[in-house]
């Protein structure tokens, strides 16, 4: 397959950027977008071009390190799939492919397709835990969990923190980062003392690193490769309204 | 911006199942427009209710204004670079257009109490002869046009706004999704093909 | 010729000389206690932020220490840990169903195959119950049952139900628990969190672990950073075959730093290979994904009969299909035991019986599973597995049988450590996977969650307090010659792999020695094969720093330097593989030497010559290393031989 990948380059955080052009002539189907990259990257460094740098890690769609958006799409076009987990095979020969940064103020590109996402750490460090110093715990069956409690408090702590849904966002909204780890931890018996200032904290680290205002617009669920539902941004805000009226 | 507009809807409601007394002839409809300025008496004086709910709502139309110039300003100021690869929406129209369907209503909102509060552009213009001053104004046919695309604006701006409120203000869940996307749909049809009997009846003949 | 020089033998001399049970109370009643309001005046090192660094540096930071920590990733959230799917083993025996702490301790040193310790293995069962409590404290979404409590399955074998587990994350759910205790310390100003930044070497000062050298991997900045010890929490060295289940960037410099500075090196031969991997599908191949190996209950293992045959599965009649493990294991069928699996597999594609590209894979055929328990039920069990399959490989395996191949998966062998988890550098401690620790010369499944848990939150610290207390550190600053000159190697180093130019890419060595040590130092290894590689991998490691081509600069983000630098450390670390798989002439656990097995072509140990862990002292860049024998006893758990057949 030939395809024509128009790539955001960009040498520094400070320095100007532009999308350039490279064809690759030999692309596998069975390829993953990212060895697509290396394959050019490889052929950039024998030509004594800057290979594209890019952030990866697992390549099996977990530890949320990759992300780009392609043609306009947050990990592309396959629903609840990372860039890792997409596949060559999506696309047609002779295609050509747009493939760019998460984009947001508070994600600064590093170089071409890396950002800083430190800031959704600084958004865990604000109060996205549970505190139980190691040793202090009670025995794990002091304190049965609902099945369908646990199962949900699941369902939102598989978010992989890759940003995507802050790229989808026509706002560049944190708020299904946030309201995933709220639920998570909020509807859980353990997280109960402090699920009042755990939302509060995690909303003013929000709203501090930048990231825009949630107009329910829904493009970060779409975006999302795993998936997390629109309605644990409710469950925040219905944990901030909560929390804010001081009810315990 | 979730309470201002629920706010607002509950007034819409109101306001439209009035409208439609026009259907009952000149006399009723006159009389039902008096009536709207005598409510609260004798406790309160004459149109002192009015002037209550007016306040009101502008209080909530300019706080759901500021409130979106604030977000607006905030979500611009989050994502000032734009993907060069236009971003194919997932989401659907109304909640697309919801900031500029918002501003169009907002002028709309100024004419139409130029139109029928003030009067100021009514062609009929009579203080207290509300049923012709409405066929009046709706007689032409680009005012109903107009009063036609902003209400189809205020019901793609209800459609995303009514569920939109229900997950800000923390009331949807799984369960409710359905109902409150199903309640959203059903209050935008309801309110826009209530607010368009009128001038299309009056456009049609049906009224005058 | 030899390729390696005996030593002295060495011993672990931490562990109390009381039964077994006693060991860890005594060990920790024997510790010297740091007294709380000093803690602050201690800083300590971790590098990597896996569960065994980050449940480390969150622990140490609650405790009190000033911690220093470092991870490769952009967060401490990604560390490959996250990838981890099937479970935990903790011995709560909730089922009542006869386990206990003496089993998993038992289950864990006859599945290590009698190459592991039996003190640290008992102590990692007694601790495994800790672990639960903790995880499920810090708000871990365990799979729960309908009254509410902890559901547990059965796992690689075993005939208890012990393994704790969250869907198919459990890894994921983990290490997001002990990030989000790290983050709480990062916040409390406990912990100096360095992301994107990598060790590149170990300061030593006085014979003492004191600091390390860092590399900022954003502004190239190369810092060095001092403390009272260094905790080195950085995974195994499965990348060194270049494909394996590890993530990408997974690497062994920090580990093969601390050798180079002095750590011994233990028993680098014992590799698992997983049986039921993705196989590659081109050259462009970049690393390798694993499948549940759940899949083999219901699955059928088979390859064509007839070498060569290019007919599409379908195609083939029954009678010229070779469904070879049920034919030459009877007993067990389709499942044996990994490494029988995965040997087995390589022997038929040896013989020319392998399918898709490149020869190198056989069928798992549902088709069988699906005629007896419908489609819908197969969807019900597998559903997600067979999706990922689809997702990568765009077969569908409800009509098409699924292609596996074994692939690298863990490395058992490591940093040696000692009963405190201190590594022959003094103030140098080793954490999960980077160490030999616990698991011998082949690992359980759903053990390595609990490893690197248990080192991280229990283990590690109080050991590591005896180390502070015990020992009267004098202040260094970076002025030291020490330092300065350490610093100057490493940058020294990243100079010349800038300074080269040569011709050929990181990428191109790194999948050289790769197939190198996966054709000589994968499933079976031969005294022949070992040989060739020794004589080819010193050649591989001279070319690629004749010839190795790295673009860009080192003062600002460079991927290619960072591979660079990994990859040769990769190419030491090979050659050492291949000494210690040479020298260990029997067949045990991840370790298969072909001239070692049964007529039946099973594992055979030798317990006479081999009963002991593989301790290497570095011997210096293409030098000779140096082997320490830490004699094994067993007390406890009495040697036998395993028999599937």
């Amino acid at each position: 397959m030939k395809l024509t990948l128009r790539i955001w380059r960009q040498a520094g955080p400070a320095e100007p950027g532009r999308m350039v052009a490279y064809e690759v002539p030999d692309a596998n189907p069975d390829m993953s977008f990212l060895e697509l990259l290396d394959v050019l990257n490889e052929r950039l460094t024998l030509e004594g071009e800057d290979p594209v740098t890019f952030d990866h890690d697992c390549r099996e769609g977990i530890c949320g390190s990759c992300g780009v958006v392609i043609n306009g799409q947050a990990h592309g076009p396959r629903a609840l799939t990372t860039t890792c987990q997409l596949h060559v095979r999506s696309f047609s020969d002779g295609d050509v492919i747009d493939i760019e940064p998460w984009r947001s103020v508070a994600f600064g590109v590093l170089k071409d397709l890396m950002v800083d996402r430190s800031g959704l750490d600084r958004i865990i460090q604000a109060g996205g835990y549970i505190s139980a110093p190691t040793g202090s715990a009670p025995e794990a069956h002091s304190t049965p969990v609902p099945k369908p409690i646990a199962d949900s408090a699941f369902d939102n702590a598989t978010c992989i923190g890759c940003g995507a849904c802050v790229a989808a966002c026509p706002n560049g909204s944190a708020m299904l980062f946030t309201s995933a780890k709220v639920a998570h931890l909020n509807s859980l018996p353990q997280g109960a003392p402090e699920r009042a200032s755990r939302v509060l904290n995690l909303v003013e680290a929000m709203d501090a690193e930048g990231f825009g205002g949630c107009t329910n617009t829904g493009e970060c669920t779409n975006a999302c490769p795993k998936g997390i539902p629109m309605d644990s941004i409710a469950t925040l805000n219905r944990e901030y309204l909560r929390a804010s009226l001081g009810r315990k | 911006m979730a309470v201002t507009g629920l706010l607002m809807l509950l007034f819409l409601i109101v306001h439209m199942l009035g409208n439609l007394k026009i259907f009952f002839g000149r006399t009723d409809f006159d009389h039902y427009a008096h009536w709207l300025r005598t409510i609260g008496n004798p406790v309160l004086h004459e149109s002192w209710y009015l002037w209550i709910q007016r306040f009101v709502l502008v209080v909530a139309v300019v706080l759901h204004a500021v409130s979106a110039y604030q977000l607006s300003r905030r979500d611009l100021k989050a994502r000032p670079t734009k993907y060069s690869h236009h971003q194919r929406a997932k989401a659907g129209y109304a909640t697309h257009i919801m900031r500029y369907g918002g501003i169009t209503l907002a002028l709309f909102i100024v004419y139409h109490i130029l139109d029928f509060t003030t009067l100021t552009l009514n062609r009929h213009g009579v203080d207290g002869a509300a049923y012709d001053n409405i066929v009046s104004s709706f007689s032409v046919w680009w005012v109903t046009a107009i009063y036609i695309a902003a209400m189809i604006c205020l019901g793609l701006h209800i459609q995303h706004g009514f569920w939109s409120a229900a997950q800000t203000l923390g009331y949807n869940r799984p369960s409710r999704d359905r109902a409150f996307k199903g309640a959203a749909t059903g209050l935008a049809v309801l309110l826009t093909v209530g607010f368009l009997i009128v001038p299309v009846s009056v456009l049609a003949g049906l009224v005058d | 010729m030899s390729f390696y020089r005996l030593g002295d033998d060495i011993a672990d001399t931490t562990a109390p000389d009381v039964p077994i049970e006693q060991r860890w109370d005594k060990r920790r009643f024997d510790a010297k206690l740091v007294n709380p309001a000093n803690r602050r005046r201690h800083t300590v090192i971790v590098v990597g932020t896996g569960l065994a660094g980050g449940a480390a540096g969150a622990t140490l930071a609650e405790q009190g220490y000033h911690v220093i920590q470092f991870c490769y990733q952009d967060s401490p959230r990604r560390a490959h840990s996250i990838a981890a799917q099937g479970g935990i083993n903790a011995a709560k025996n909730y089922r009542n169903d006869g386990d206990s702490v003496y089993r998993l301790f038992y289950d864990t040193v006859k599945g290590g195959d009698f190459r592991s310790r039996e003190s640290n293995v008992y102590r990692l069962a007694q601790t495994s119950t800790q672990i639960i409590d903790q995880c499920v404290a810090q708000g871990v979404p365990f799979a729960r049952e309908y009254g509410g409590l902890l559901d547990t399955r059965s796992f690689g074998g075993v005939q208890v139900a012990r393994t704790f587990y969250a869907r198919g994350q459990t890894g994921q759910q983990l290490l997001i628990g002990a990030y989000q205790a790290l983050s709480r310390q990062i916040d409390a100003g406990g912990v100096e969190m360095h992301a994107r930044t990598e060790m590149l070497d170990l300061i030593v000062i006085d014979g003492r672990a004191r600091g390390i050298v860092a590399r900022d991997l954003v502004t190239g900045e190369i810092s060095t950073y001092l403390a009272d010890a260094v905790v080195l929490a950085t995974g195994g060295y499965g990348n060194v075959f270049y494909l394996s289940t590890n993530a990408k960037n997974s690497n062994a410099s920090a580990i093969w730093r601390a050798h180079r500075r002095g750590a011994y090196f233990a028993n680098p031969c014992y590799t698992q290979i997983h049986p039921t991997c993705i196989p590659r599908s081109g050259d462009h191949q970049s690393k390798l994904t694993l499948m549940s190996e759940s899949l083999r209950n219901d699955g059928r293992i088979w390859v064509p009969k007839n070498p060569g045959d290019t007919r599409s599965p379908d195609q083939i009649p029954e009678d010229d299909r070779d469904y070879y493990l049920e034919r030459i294991y009877p007993g067990f069928g389709n499942l044996v035991p990994r490494d029988i699996a995965s040997r087995a597999a390589k022997n038929q594609c040896d013989l020319g019986r392998g399918v898709g590209p490149g020869g190198l894979g056989v069928y798992l055929d549902f088709a069988d599973a699906i005629k007896r328990m419908g489609e819908a039920a197969v969807r019900e069990k597998y559903g997600n597995l067979f999706e990922m399959y689809d997702r990568i490989t765009g077969e569908d395996p409800y009509k098409v049988p699924m292609r596996i191949y074994p692939a690298i998966h863990y490395t058992m062998g490591g940093l040696w450590v000692d009963y405190d988890l201190q590594s022959t550098i003094p103030g140098c401690f080793v954490v999960g996977e980077a160490n030999f620790s616990d698991h011998g010369a082949n690992r359980l499944g759903a053990s390595a969650l609990m490893q690197g848990l248990a080192d991280g939150y229990f283990v590690l610290p109080p050991m590591l307090g005896n180390y502070i207390a015990s020992t009267k550190l004098d202040k260094v600053d970076a002025s030291h010659p020490e330092v300065t000159a350490t610093v100057a190697e490493a940058t020294g180093r990243l100079d010349r792999l800038l300074s080269i130019d040569g011709e050929r890419t990181v990428d191109s060595f790194h999948r050289e020695l790769g197939e190198i040590l996966w054709n000589e130092c994968g499933m079976a290894r031969t005294e022949d094969g070992l040989r060739k590689a020794l004589g080819r991998l010193p050649e591989l490691r001279e070319e690629f720093w004749r010839s190795v081509k790295v673009p860009g600069s080192g003062a600002s983000l460079n991927q290619s330097l960072e591979r660079a630098n990994r990859v040769s450390d990769f190419l030491e670390l090979g050659e050492l593989l291949c000494v210690d798989a040479l020298h260990r002439e029997e067949s045990c656990g991840g370790h298969f030497r072909v001239e070692s097995q049964t007529p039946d072509g099973e594992a055979r140990r030798d317990d006479d010559r081999f009963a002991y862990a593989a301790a290497w002292e570095f011997g210096g860049t293409g030098g000779t290393p140096v082997l320490h024998r830490e004699p094994l006893e067993f007390d406890y758990v009495h040697l036998a031989q395993r028999n599937y057949a």
